[in-house]
């Protein structure tokens, strides 16, 4: 396997293959047939998921902290670069993003009726913006490419959405975009910081990294960019986009806005927000606010899911609270932790986006996603059940699936510094059982009282292909979590430990800053535009020449005069 | 020599902008506009001579412009004149809310 | 396939000290009921298919008649009880194994790295020591003659496979929980049996109440799991691991004795195990869990799963050892249990609800035992109580398939399960009689039956354990009722089921019938091991007077020794701080001579119980008149569900609605669409300026550009 990978240069273009080609395939969707395009997306997608699948064997977890970067200036006048790289964090992303891709858009084959050129090229559009986010390593490029995943969803709600769709879409993209300007803010005035020691200008990460910053400027720069991430994650009460986003998106919308759309909140902070604002981010008060948001989070989504009527909503509530989940495994600071919140965000991206794939397979059968028009489904659709059982125990958290042991890892890493909040965290297994069985009750037990859905057919054997992988998953990542955990670990080890003033030192992130030398050389350094030809009269000067000739109402002149 | 040249484009500017501000008629307008843009072209050569090539630059720029935009606005100007049969511009007045 | 063939396998090292004990292929013994849920599972969904295709032709269901009985059923009575008795017999072969040596330490086996992130490290690893087998062996042994009564109780049921995948998938789950070889790896068994007891107790899932009973008991369940969470999480910030074997060696070294670390741990402990074993206040999912088949009431509801928390007790004897305030809440909180389940089940007419109070009331008894530090009598009692509780469902499963029948075939709308309905069976099904009377002696503690010698084990260590504290005298004091409470309503129940006239109606009673073989032979079996499984651990003091014929009796204190690896360190400090075990009860009098008086007690109370419910006129359910006064408390279960309903359940959900249409709806969705208006309605003013006029633009354009110029300029 290495070999063929090395053979090919396989690490130094599949990064820049995995953001760019699906903009290649926009071209083959367009150039489809109304009725192909859904083929040509999905091989696509697929194709590109087969191809990543070779990071897993290119990255070596015992090597440097990112590995297959690349830097190439962009705007070099700003110092803006197009700077790619992966850590192991990124890694498992990036996997989870092409692996989703193709899932989404083959579970809503039939889901999607029309417009499906111009769905499908979105979808494609979407991936370019989310590859890109995971891969950047340039905060400016990271800013482009967290925007760019907005527009193709805005539409993907607003087009194929259900009633509500044009409120849903329009209260997603302002949430959403809100937060972003602000951090936007947040990175230029970074970056100007960093210049100001007299520095080539750079928006790289390891440049931007160590910036002197004091503790009042961290904590207002950790504001804007919590907020950005924050309600991206989402976290209460900034959650409640999500839900309406997520009844109204058709299927694979909701499918990529589960299972990765929300990473990138959680990702943004694990990647910038904790190692560019390190004080911010251990501040007592900070955490202490982050964590309680989280475990309100928790609790709070899980009372409110459990008494949804609609089943998308229920589930759309349930990412709420774990994500939660997630937030106390960043910010409880801990090894155990953070490795517990990537694991979340693996299995929450699997189970939930599972979970809407099955919603969705209802919802073509019966057009209705209200839990009490179901019921007694387990006999007219059993393979369909046996998936959503399955489906439904992973994302409580059975253990076994991958939801307990990123759950378990979280709580038990929160456990280590802050056990008031953890207890209350742990609540929220009692509580995920609260929301999830009566669902799964309601709509695949009871007695089978409808008549419509008597005549329901079983899961297709494309609805098979789609839900077998992910059923999969979750029960492998469930009892063999080792090789993700093995390759995040020296990730998330480099950023607690950077966090942790008294081990920055020692840290792989700082290893990483130190190696990376001093800000702005990493292009070669030529002058912006070539050398100017200067005034034609060497002796005048700008000033010298306005200066020179009297103009009307000019006071400096009448002075001079 | 430049003081005279940036008081006749200061002239030229003033009843470019007077032209456009006060007259109804479309066509008029247009060349009003036009007669501000060279009133700067007029600057920008004056100048050019102080302070380097680049105003000269500059002037070829606006003269591109200029006709890209002489034929955008003059196609603009005949659809609507098809359409209402009139160049009056107050009978124009979909731009708003 | 054998364990050394799997995947990734560690290389595994015995770590018993030079004990000469070498497993044989336990994994094995896991992978063989996951087989068999596998090729179940695969059956039950081709099954289900097929049904469900009849289903959508406006058929109801595939026909499943005796005659031409499809693959999907024949082949899972063979899968079933056959994973399940190669699995007991490879349990037999390494009991045997560990018989002739002395294994000090246990025996792990670890197959690959589970989870491991810095100093956390998780193996997916099994422990073969005394307790684990002795556990099982019960699984295994109890599990495999109820998957062969099973076949014939289940027979005409269309979910057939799918009722085998599940049990097999239990059987599965309950060898990880006693096999895991630290906290995680039971919690895997732990939860995963909580799972199956969640589809089980929901079999017949188009009963909204029977489905209503599974989620109760896996929300309850939950409660428990929460404690147990926490108890690891605090035991791994404590030792940093969580392996048994790291934490109970270091444990009396690092823990202060009766300090708030180890106290908090085994009260969380305890909140898991009283949600797994249904403790007060964690009981009430249990009684509903007889909504299940019976013979999952058997497996599930007595003999193993519910014993969990037993086994978690015992397991961390250690732990609770060296927290008197966790040992004694354990020992009150079964002691209230035990005689509070007692009175409702004196009050049940339900066959099944008696024994499930029964069940309840008995899993009090294992808690006092491993509460007052006599981890081999809970132990005991849970294996004894394993034999006749398993008997006595299965009696009952036999009783209701045959009334079930016979109340079918005549189309009465009777409730099979309603003793009232009952009478006068053992004319019609005298196996069934006579085997339950076995159990019945043994609950109820009569001598020389298996439940007399465990039962008694546990009372008479109460007694004694803290000579001077009041509590242990008032829990002996309630120890003793319930033994004759039990004695008491486990008679009714015989009574009422057996004897008298019959009550069912002479059409009905003519299609009354014994149970088929391959019902009848696992009750005999287990009648069998009724009587004479107490015999393995009767105490030397006990053993040479009569009870013990004198001597005769057989293996004195054997499982009291078998597990002393296992518990001699808890016992140690347990003596050296609390002291010695007294050697005369609160009130005077030997082991033999309380003995003698308990079993007496207990036998009179039979007799006694026996005749005054005979002499009682019975009627059918339907004519019988509601019960008045403290007996319609006893037979309305304290009204505990209806408590909870009010305090617990209700106020949630109505929070919850709180949460999502005030905070959800109104404050924070209420906040964003209002900044959303205003900026609307800026919107809307500044609109007004828009007049559409391209001369008012150009105008105000103009006008800015001059008042610009003229603050720059002047």
């Amino acid at each position: 396997m290495s070999g063929i990978l090395q053979a090919s240069a396989y690490e130094s273009w599949i990064l820049h293959a995995l953001i760019w080609l699906p903009l290649v395939g926009i071209l083959g969707v367009l150039a489809s047939s109304e009725e192909r395009a859904k083929d040509v997306a999905f091989a696509w997608t697929a194709g590109l998921f087969v191809l990543s699948l070779g990071l897993l064997w290119s990255f070596d977890p015992a090597g440097p902290l990112f590995q297959l970067t690349s830097d190439a200036a962009w705007i070099e006048l700003w110092g803006v670069g197009y700077s790619l790289g992966i850590d192991g964090i990124s890694l498992f992303m990036i996997l989870l993003t092409t692996f989703t891709m193709p899932v989404a858009i083959l579970g809503a084959y039939r889901y999607i009726r029309e417009k499906r050129r111009a769905f499908y090229s979105l979808m494609l559009l979407l991936q370019t913006g989310i590859v890109g986010v995971f891969a950047s390593m340039d905060l400016f490029l990271f800013y482009i490419f967290f925007e760019l995943t907005l527009v193709p969803m805005y539409f993907i709600v607003g087009i194929w959405g259900g009633e509500r769709r044009i409120y849903a879409a329009v209260k997603f993209f302002l949430y959403t975009a809100l937060g972003s300007l602000l951090m936007l803010v947040g990175i230029l005035y970074l970056y100007v910081q960093a210049r100001a020691g007299g520095a080539p200008p750079s928006f790289h990460y390891l440049d931007l990294l160590g910036t002197p910053l004091t503790l009042g400027e961290q904590l207002w720069l950790f504001a804007a960019f919590a907020l950005a991430f924050a309600i991206k994650v989402p976290l209460f009460p900034v959650h409640t986009w999500l839900p309406d986003a997520h009844v109204e998106a058709p299927t694979p919308g909701s499918v990529v806005l589960a299972a990765v759309l929300l990473k990138l909140g959680a990702y943004g902070f694990i990647r910038f927000v904790l190692p560019l604002f390190p004080d911010a981010a251990t501040h007592p008060t900070v955490v202490m606010v982050m964590l309680i948001l989280g475990v309100v989070g928790i609790v709070y989504a899980a009372w409110v899911a459990a008494v949804q009527p609609d089943a998308k909503k229920l589930v759309a509530y349930t990412s709420v609270a774990h994500m939660g989940f997630v937030v106390l495994g960043i910010f409880a600071l801990t090894l155990n932790g953070l490795q517990g919140g990537l694991i979340v965000m693996i299995s929450h991206g699997i189970s939930t986006g599972a979970l809407f794939l099955l919603l969705g397979m209802l919802y073509e059968r019966r057009h209705t996603r209200r839990i009490e028009d179901f019921g007694g489904l387990a006999r007219v659709t059993p393979l369909l059940a046996t998936a959503f059982v399955i489906t439904a125990l992973a994302s409580i958290g059975l253990p076994g699936t991958s939801g307990f042991v990123g759950e378990f890892l979280a709580l038990l890493g929160t456990w280590e510094r802050h056990p008031i909040i953890a207890l209350v965290g742990t609540t929220g297994v009692i509580f995920a059982a609260y929301y999830m069985l009566p669902m799964v009750q309601k709509i695949l037990f009871n007695e089978l009282e409808r008549d419509e859905n008597r005549t329901m057919p079983d899961l297709s054997r494309r609805e098979i292909t789609v839900l077998a992988p992910l059923v999969l998953l979750m029960v492998v990542l469930g009892v063999f979590p080792t090789p993700v955990l093995d390759r995040m670990e020296p990730g998330a080890r480099a950023i607690v430990e950077y966090v942790e003033e008294s081990t920055r030192e020692g840290s792989l992130l700082e290893a990483a800053r130190t190696e990376a030398g001093s800000p702005g050389r990493r292009f070669v350094d030529h002058p912006v535009f070539p050398e100017s030809t200067g005034p034609v009269d060497p002796t005048l000067s700008l000033r010298d020449g306005v200066q020179g000739f009297p103009i009307p109402g000019d006071r400096r002149l009448g002075d001079e005069g | 020599m430049l003081a005279e040249a940036l008081v006749l484009s200061a002239i030229l500017f003033v009843i470019g902008t007077l032209g456009v501000l006060v007259r109804r008629n479309a066509i008029i307008m247009f060349l009003c506009i036009e007669l501000q843009l060279n009133a700067v072209n007029l600057s920008f050569v004056a100048l050019a001579r102080y302070l380097g090539i680049e105003g000269q630059l500059y002037v070829f720029f606006v003269m591109t412009v200029a006709a890209a935009e002489a034929a955008v606005g003059l196609a603009i100007i005949i659809s609507i004149f098809r359409h209402y049969e009139s160049v009056n511009v107050e009978n124009f007045n979909l731009l708003k809310w | 396939m054998s364990a050394s063939t799997l995947p990734t396998v560690v290389a595994s090292v015995a770590q018993g000290t030079g004990s000469g004990f070498d497993p044989v292929l336990p994994g094995l013994i896991l992978l063989l009921p996951l087989l068999g849920f596998a090729l179940n599972g695969a059956l039950a969904l081709v099954s289900g298919s097929r049904s469900a295709t009849a289903l959508r032709e406006g058929r109801e269901e595939a026909g499943h008649d005796s005659g031409g009985r499809p693959l999907t059923h024949t082949l899972p009575t063979w899968i079933g009880p056959g994973v399940m008795l190669a699995a007991f017999l490879l349990t037999l072969v390494n009991f045997v194994g560990m018989l002739g040596v002395e294994l000090v330490e246990p025996v792990i086996r670890s197959y690959w790295t589970w989870m491991a992130t810095g100093a956390l490290s998780i193996e997916a690893a099994i422990q073969l020591d005394q307790l684990s087998l002795i556990m099982m062996m019960v699984i295994t042994g109890v599990g495999f003659l109820i998957h062969v009564f099973s076949v014939g109780y289940m027979k005409e049921d269309p979910g057939y496979p799918r009722y085998f995948a599940y049990l097999n998938l239990f059987v599965f789950f309950m060898l990880i929980l006693v096999m895991g070889a630290n906290f995680p790896m039971m919690f895997v068994g732990w939860e995963g049996v909580g799972l199956c007891s969640y589809l089980l107790i929901g079999f017949w899932f188009r009963d909204r109440e029977k489905a209503d009973a599974g989620k109760k008991a896996f929300i309850v369940n939950r409660v428990g799991d929460f404690g147990l969470l926490v108890a690891m999480f605090i035991l791994f910030a404590v030792f940093g691991t969580l392996d048994y074997q790291g934490i109970f060696e270091a444990a009396p070294d690092t823990l202060v004795y009766g300090g708030a670390t180890v106290t908090a741990v085994t009260l969380f402990l305890l909140l898991g195990a009283a949600g797994k074993s249904a403790q007060v206040p964690l009981y009430v999912w249990l009684p509903d869990a007889m909504a299940g088949p019976t013979p999952v009431s058997a497996l599930i509801h007595a003999a193993t799963m519910v014993t969990a928390g037993v086994y978690l007790v015992a397991r961390s004897s250690v732990l609770f050892a060296m927290a008197p305030v966790g040992a004694a809440a354990v020992a009150t909180v079964g002691a209230v249990t035990a005689l509070f389940a007692a009175t409702i089940a004196l009050k049940q007419y339900d066959i099944k609800k008696v024994l499930a109070y029964s069940t309840v009331s008995q899993l009090g008894f294992m808690f006092m035992g491993v509460g007052v530090g006599a981890y081999a009598a809970g132990v005991f009692h849970l294996m004894t109580h394993a034999f006749f509780k398993a008997l006595l469902f299965l009696g009952a499963g036999a009783v209701i398939h045959s009334m079930h029948h016979a109340l079918h075939a005549t189309h009465k709308d009777w409730d099979a399960q309603d003793m009232r309905n009952m009478g006068g069976l053992r004319r019609f099904m005298p196996a069934t009689w006579i085997t339950m009377w076995v159990a019945t002696l043994a609950i109820a503690g009569i001598w020389p039956f298996a439940g007399f010698f465990s039962k008694d084990e546990i009372i008479w260590y109460v007694g004694t354990s803290a000579p001077a504290s009041v509590l242990y005298t008032v829990l002996w004091g309630m120890a003793i009722a319930t033994a004759l409470l039990t004695a008491f309503y486990m008679t009714r129940m015989m009574v009422m089921t057996f004897h008298g006239p019959n009550r069912t109606g002479a059409d009905e009673a003519k299609h009354l019938h014994e149970a088929p073989p391959n019902m009848t032979i696992p009750l005999g079996i287990l009648a069998v091991l009724s009587v004479f499984g107490g015999w393995i651990n009767v105490p030397g003091s006990v053993r040479e007077s009569f009870f013990g014929g004198f001597g005769f009796l057989p293996m004195s204190d054997w499982l009291d020794r078998w597990l002393e690896p296992l518990t001699a360190t808890a016992y140690q400090i347990r003596v050296d701080q609390l002291g010695a075990y007294a050697s005369t009860s609160p009130v005077g009098g030997g082991h033999v001579l309380w003995g003698a008086i308990a079993t007496g007690l207990a036998l009179a109370v039979v007799i006694i119980g026996a005749r005054a419910v005979a002499s009682r006129e019975i009627r059918p359910a339907v004519e019988s008149p509601e019960p008045t006064g403290f007996g319609k408390v006893l037979h309305d279960k304290w009204y505990v569900d209806e408590l909870y309903d009010r305090i617990i359940v209700r106020p949630i959900q109505a929070l919850s609605r709180a949460c999502w249409r005030w905070i959800d709806q109104v404050i924070i969705d209420g906040t964003v669409n209002a900044v959303g208006s205003v900026a609307r309605g800026f919107g809307w003013f500044g609109s007004l300026v828009q007049t559409g006029q391209m001369n008012t633009y150009a105008f105000i354009l103009t006008l800015g550009a001059l008042v610009i110029l003229g603050v720059l300029i002047l």
